[in-house]
């Protein structure tokens, strides 16, 4: 049996766990604990302290592996750890939280300087009433024009399954262009 | 073992400094100590609120609003340069941009010296061990040659920009290939 993985990533509370969760074939195991800090308690009630994994059988011989990764900063190093041997990854943002904009530009450059694989920007939570414009988000992320920043609801398996495409076509014309 | 009072006064008898020295002197090591404290995450800490310092140590008095101020300001700082320069495993380049020529820029001496060493092969880590440099230090003149537009940050040269095999579990590139596309049809199928 062959497997592959990819990373999805981002801040506290961007959505990944549920991402995940959209397109897996198996319950997620997710290492959620309840939160401590009073703060980000009030944001949500548990979070990712290890990893989530997900996964998707693609045939009899070829497996896809999702991996999550902790999104509060005290558990980053975790991250390196995930990122060994990745497809690529996803940075995701919650389109609702401009604060954590400037956090999830650092984790993709935390990631980029990991593994130079492809990756795309999926703005998460883009049918809330206060979720940012894209080109805006595009602006405050300082995203370079060719970074694919995709809109995406990570409860709707449709929008998460254009994000898997979308970084899965970044990976083939790398590849195709002789990276 | 001479005490610091004791210590002191030898030292400004036999002319080799002054009072000032020793006081302005101290309060910069006490000051330094306290800022570290402001670093910590955890650990226990216990005040005696009884517990005067000896008669024989030389006392400062410290302006603490002022210290707690500017203990902060430089936490925010830290971790403000630890957001915007997350891995000193990258290199810097100079920016491309025609009319950026850092010959007109006022650098500081040890900003100089960071320059000196900026090339696409050399990761910060390995700036920052050339020149001596602290992670602080150099975090804060990377940022600046960044705010001033001079430089950005890019991948290391050396290694290869080609995709890692050990990502796909097989080495042929149309092999790699066909895998992707395997993967494409089957998200495509959810």
């Amino acid at each position: 049996m062959q497997t592959v993985k990819m990373v999805v990533t981002g801040p506290f509370s961007a959505g990944k766990t549920q991402f995940i969760q959209s397109v897996s074939e198996i319950e997620v195991v997710a290492t959620e604990k309840p939160i401590s800090s009073t703060a980000e308690r009030s944001v949500k009630e548990a979070t990712t302290v290890a990893m989530d994994f997900g996964r998707i059988t693609v045939d009899d011989d070829l497996v896809l592996y999702l991996f999550g990764t902790p999104g509060q900063k005290r558990f980053d190093f975790m991250w390196e750890i995930l990122s060994e041997g990745m497809l690529g990854f996803i940075v995701m943002v919650d389109s609702t939280r401009p604060e954590t904009f400037r956090e999830a530009r650092s984790i993709l450059e935390t990631f980029r300087a990991y593994a130079p694989t492809p990756y795309v920007v999926a703005a998460n939570k883009q049918d809330m009433k206060y979720a940012w414009e894209m080109e805006d988000m595009r602006h405050a992320l300082r995203l370079d024009s060719k970074v694919k920043l995709l809109p995406c609801v990570a409860t709707d398996r449709k929008t998460v399954k254009t994000v898997l495409l979308e970084l899965l076509y970044s990976i083939l014309d790398e590849m195709e262009s002789g990276g | 073992m001479l005490r610091s009072i004791a210590l002191g006064l030898l030292l400004i008898n036999a002319g080799y400094i002054t009072q000032d020295d020793i006081l302005m002197n101290l309060q910069l090591y006490f000051t330094d100590i306290i800022r570290r404290l402001f670093t910590w995450v955890e650990g226990f800490f216990r005040f005696e609120n009884e517990m005067l310092p000896p008669d024989d140590r030389i006392n400062i008095r410290l302006d603490l609003e002022n210290l707690i101020i500017e203990g902060s300001r430089q936490l925010r700082e830290w971790e403000r340069l630890q957001d915007e320069i997350p891995s000193l495993d990258m290199a810097l380049k100079f920016t491309d941009r025609p009319g950026a020529n850092i010959r007109n820029v006022n650098l500081s001496v040890e900003e100089w010296r960071v320059v000196s060493f900026i090339n696409p092969k050399n990761s910060i880590h390995q700036i920052a061990s050339a020149t001596k440099l602290n992670d602080l230090d150099i975090r804060r003149i990377v940022y600046g040659l960044l705010q001033a537009g001079l430089v950005e940050i890019i991948r290391p040269e050396g290694g290869s920009s080609a995709l890692p095999t050990r990502m796909f579990p097989v080495e042929d590139r149309e092999e790699q290939k066909s895998l992707v596309n395997r993967l494409i049809g089957r998200i495509r199928s959810l």
